[in-house]
C-alpha cells in the first residue's frame, strides 16, 4: 500500500508539474522574479541545515588547540585525527557502542514483532475482546502514568541498573499497533480463511501469510523504533546512570556536552595548560560525528520508507 | 457482549487468540495502568517506607503547594512551558507551511528531491546532536553565530546569547524550527499535491499570478490539514519539551528554561518529593487533555474536520 500511494502521489505531482511547466512555457516578469526569490530562500534554507553540520565535521578533523583561534569554516586548518583517536579510545567507549547497538538491534526487533502480533490479534473481526483490548491500549496514547509513578513501578520491578529497562517499556507501542492494525485491515479477508479452512493455526497465519505481506509497513514501523532507540539518552540517564557498564553513546556524549555548558568557558583554557591538542570541543565534535553517522549514511536510502510511514499513520480511532 | 448467547462458546473456539492476548494485557496492566494508580500519591504524603498503601492522605494539599509556595515557582514554569509551546506551534506550523509552498512551486524535480532529502536530515538527529550544535552555534566566544555577525559588522562585541533570559524561548523556538520544519513539511507537501491541478490552470487563465494562485487556492486547499494537525498540536503545548531545556539551560536563565517536565525531574526525582512531582505531572495530564477535547470540539463546531 506505501508503495502504491508512493507512486500514485508522484503520478499526480507529475501531472500537477506538466500542467504547471505547460502554462509557464509563457514566463511573465513577475514568474521570474517569483522563482528566482524561490531559490534563493531555498538555497539559504539549506545552507542553515548543512552549514553547522559540516562545521562540525571540520572541527572534528581539527587540532583542539588550533580550534580554540576560532574562524574555522567547513574545511579543517590543522588536520588531525586526535580527536577520534581519543574518543575511541575512552574505556567507556567500547561498552557505550556495544550496549547501543544492542539495544538497538534488539529492542527494534523485539518491539516490531510483538507489535505486529497484537496488531494481528486485533484485526481479527472474530475476536470476540477486539475492542476491549484495542480501548486499553489506545487509551495508553492519552493518559499516561507521568514521569514519577512510572519510575517507581520500574524501580519496583528490578529494572532500574538493568539492560530490560531499554527494552520492555517500548515493546508494545500504540500508535504502531494502529498503524499494522490499518494496514492488516486492508489484506482480503479471504487469504486467511481459506488458509483456515485448510486447517492452518493463528500462529501460521501470523507467519506464513500476514507477516511477510505486511513487509513495507513493517520496515518503516521497524525503522522508526531502531532510530527512537539510537538516539535516546534519558533511560539511560535516569535509570542506568551509576551502572557504567549499561552506558550509552548519547549518553556519553550529553555528559561531553553538559560538562561544556555547566563550566565556564575558561575549562578550556585549562585543558591547554596540560599541552593536549585535544580539547573538549573537538573531541565533542568527533563523538558528534561518530554518534550520528549510522543515521547520516543510511537515511537517504531508506527515506522513502520513513516518508510512507507519515502518510499511512493518518489512522483514526 | 455478554447477552449474546453464543458468547461462551465463541470463547471455546477462540482459545488461541485469546491465549495470545492474554500477555498483552498483563503487559498495558503493568506498564500503563500500574503507574495510574499511582496518581494516588499525589493525594498523599508518600513516604517510600510506608509505600502507597500506609502513606498518609492528604487531600488537596500537595497541588495547593504547588501554587502558593515556593515564591510561585510552579506558575512561572506553567508560563515558560506554555511560552514555548505556543511558540513551537505557531512558528512550526507557519515555517512547515511556507517551506512546503516553496518546494512545490520550485520547478526542477531533481533540485526539489535534493532540498527535500537534506530538510528531513535534522528530524532523525537526536536532541542531545542537535542541542550540541545550537551550543556551537551560539556560544559566546567563537561561536558561529557571533563570528558571522562580527564579520558583517552587524556587532561589535560578542554577545552571551545564552545567558539572556529574553532569547531563550527564542532560541527553543528556532532549535526546533532547524529541526523539524522539512519534516513536518511533509504532510502539507502531500496535501499540495492532492489539489486539483485544473484549479490552477483555470485561475493562470484568468490572469492570477503565482502569489494570488497560493493564496486563494493553495492555501484554502491546505485548510483542513493545518486545522487537524493544529488539533493534534493543541494537546501537545505543555510537551513543550525538555530535553533541549535540560541541556541548554542553565543558573541564569533557569527562571525561563524550567518547564513543567523539568520541575517533575528536580522536586520529584532530584529532591525525592513523589507526591508534589506527581501532583504535577497530574496537572499536565489532565490540562493537556481538556486542551485536546476542547480544540476537537471548537473544530466540530466551525464544521470542520475533527479528530475523532
Amino acid at each position: 500500500m506505501a508503495d502504491f500511494s508512493e507512486k500514485k502521489e508522484k503520478k499526480a505531482a507529475e501531472k500537477a508539474f506538466d500542467k504547471k511547466s505547460s502554462m509557464f512555457s509563457r514566463r511573465s516578469t513577475g514568474d521570474i522574479v517569483f522563482d528566482s526569490i524561490n531559490t534563493v530562500v531555498l538555497l539559504l534554507s539549506v545552507v542553515i541545515i548543512l552549514y553547522p553540520l559540516l562545521n562540525m565535521v571540520a572541527l572534528s578533523f581539527n587540532d583542539g588547540l588550533d580550534a580554540l583561534r576560532g574562524g574555522i569554516t567547513i574545511i579543517p586548518r590543522k588536520f588531525t585525527t586526535k580527536n577520534y583517536s581519543e574518543f575511541l579510545g575512552k574505556q567507556t567507549l567500547p561498552i557505550a557502542l556495544r550496549v547501543s547497538v544492542l539495544r538497538t538491534v534488539i529492542g527494534t526487533l523485539s518491539s516490531t514483532f510483538v507489535t505486529a502480533l497484537l496488531a494481528y490479534i486485533l484485526s481479527r473481526k472474530e475476536f470476540v475482546f477486539k475492542r476491549g483490548l484495542s480501548l486499553l491500549y489506545v487509551a495508553t496514547m492519552y493518559v499516561s502514568g507521568g514521569l514519577i509513578p512510572v519510575f517507581l513501578v520500574y524501580k519496583q520491578l528490578g529494572m532500574t541498573n538493568s539492560f530490560s529497562v531499554y527494552i520492555l517499556p517500548g515493546m508494545v507501542s500504540a500508535w504502531n499497533m494502529l498503524v499494522l492494525r490499518t494496514y492488516m485491515n486492508g489484506l482480503p479477508d479471504s487469504l486467511a480463511e481459506s488458509a483456515m479452512m485448510d486447517g492452518a493455526g493463528h500462529l501460521t497465519i501470523f507467519f506464513k501469510i500476514i507477516l511477510p505481506l505486511c513487509m513495507p509497513v513493517i520496515a518503516t514501523v521497524s525503522l522508526f523504533a531502531a532510530v527512537g532507540h539510537w538516539n535516546s539518552w534519558f533511560d539511560a540517564m535516569l535509570y542506568n546512570n551509576t551502572a557504567t557498564n549499561l552506558t550509552t553513546l548519547q549518553f556519553e556524549l550529553q555528559k561531553m556536552l553538559s560538562s561544556v555548558t555547566n563550566q565556564n568557558t575558561n575549562a578550556e583554557t585549562m585543558k591547554n595548560a596540560t599541552g593536549a591538542s585535544v580539547t573538549p570541543t573537538t573531541m565533542r565534535a568527533a563523538a558528534t560525528v561518530i554518534t550520528s553517522l549510522p543515521i547520516i549514511c543510511l537515511y537517504p536510502f531508506l527515506q522513502r520508507y520513513f516518508v510512507a510511514g507519515l502518510t499511512i499513520g493518518g489512522v483514526k480511532e | 457482549m455478554f447477552k449474546d448467547p453464543d458468547f461462551l462458546k465463541k470463547v471455546k473456539n477462540q482459545k488461541v487468540l485469546i491465549l495470545l492476548s492474554i500477555p498483552f494485557v498483563i503487559y498495558v496492566l503493568i506498564f500503563c495502568y500500574v503507574p495510574l494508580f499511582g496518581w494516588i500519591m499525589a493525594f498523599q504524603k508518600y513516604k517510600p517506607k510506608t509505600g502507597i498503601f500506609h502513606s498518609e492522605f492528604v487531600g488537596l494539599q500537595n497541588f495547593q503547594f504547588l501554587f502558593t509556595n515556593q515564591n510561585g515557582i510552579f506558575v512561572k514554569v506553567i508560563r515558560n512551558t506554555v511560552a514555548m509551546g505556543l511558540i513551537n506551534l505557531v512558528l512550526g506550523t507557519i515555517f512547515a507551511i511556507a517551506f512546503a509552498i516553496l518546494l512545490s512551486e520550485f520547478r526542477y524535480t531533481f533540485g526539489k528531491k535534493v532540498i527535500q532529502t537534506i530538510s528531513y536530515l535534522p528530524h532523525f538527529l537526536s536532541m542531545v546532536i542537535v542541542t550540541g550544535i545550537v551550543y556551537d552555534v551560539l556560544r559566546m566566544e567563537n561561536g558561529m553565530l557571533n563570528n558571522f555577525l562580527t564579520s558583517i559588522g552587524a556587532i561589535d562585541k560578542e554577545v552571551a546569547w545564552l545567558e539572556e533570559k529574553s532569547y531563550f524561548w527564542w532560541i527553543v523556538g528556532f532549535t526546533n524550527l532547524w529541526k523539524e520544519t522539512g519534516w513536518n513539511s511533509i504532510i502539507y507537501l502531500a496535501a499540495i499535491t492532492s489539489i486539483n491541478p485544473d484549479l490552477y490552470e483555470a485561475a493562470s487563465i484568468d490572469g492570477a499570478g503565482r502569489l494570488s494562485r497560493i493564496w486563494h487556492i493553495t492555501l484554502p486547499g491546505l485548510k483542513p490539514t493545518i486545522i487537524i494537525l493544529l488539533i493534534m498540536n493543541i494537546g501537545n503545548v505543555l510537551n513543550a519539551g525538555f530535553e533541549i531545556q535540560y541541556m541548554l539551560g542553565n543558573g541564569l536563565v533557569q527562571e525561563v528554561s524550567q518547564t513543567i517536565d523539568i520541575y517533575v525531574l528536580k522536586y520529584g526525582i532530584g529532591k525525592g518529593n513523589y507526591s508534589l512531582g506527581t501532583a504535577a505531572g497530574i496537572f499536565k495530564s489532565v490540562v493537556s487533555i481538556i486542551l485536546i477535547a476542547a480544540s476537537n470540539f471548537a473544530a466540530k463546531r466551525m464544521g470542520e474536520e475533527s479528530l475523532y
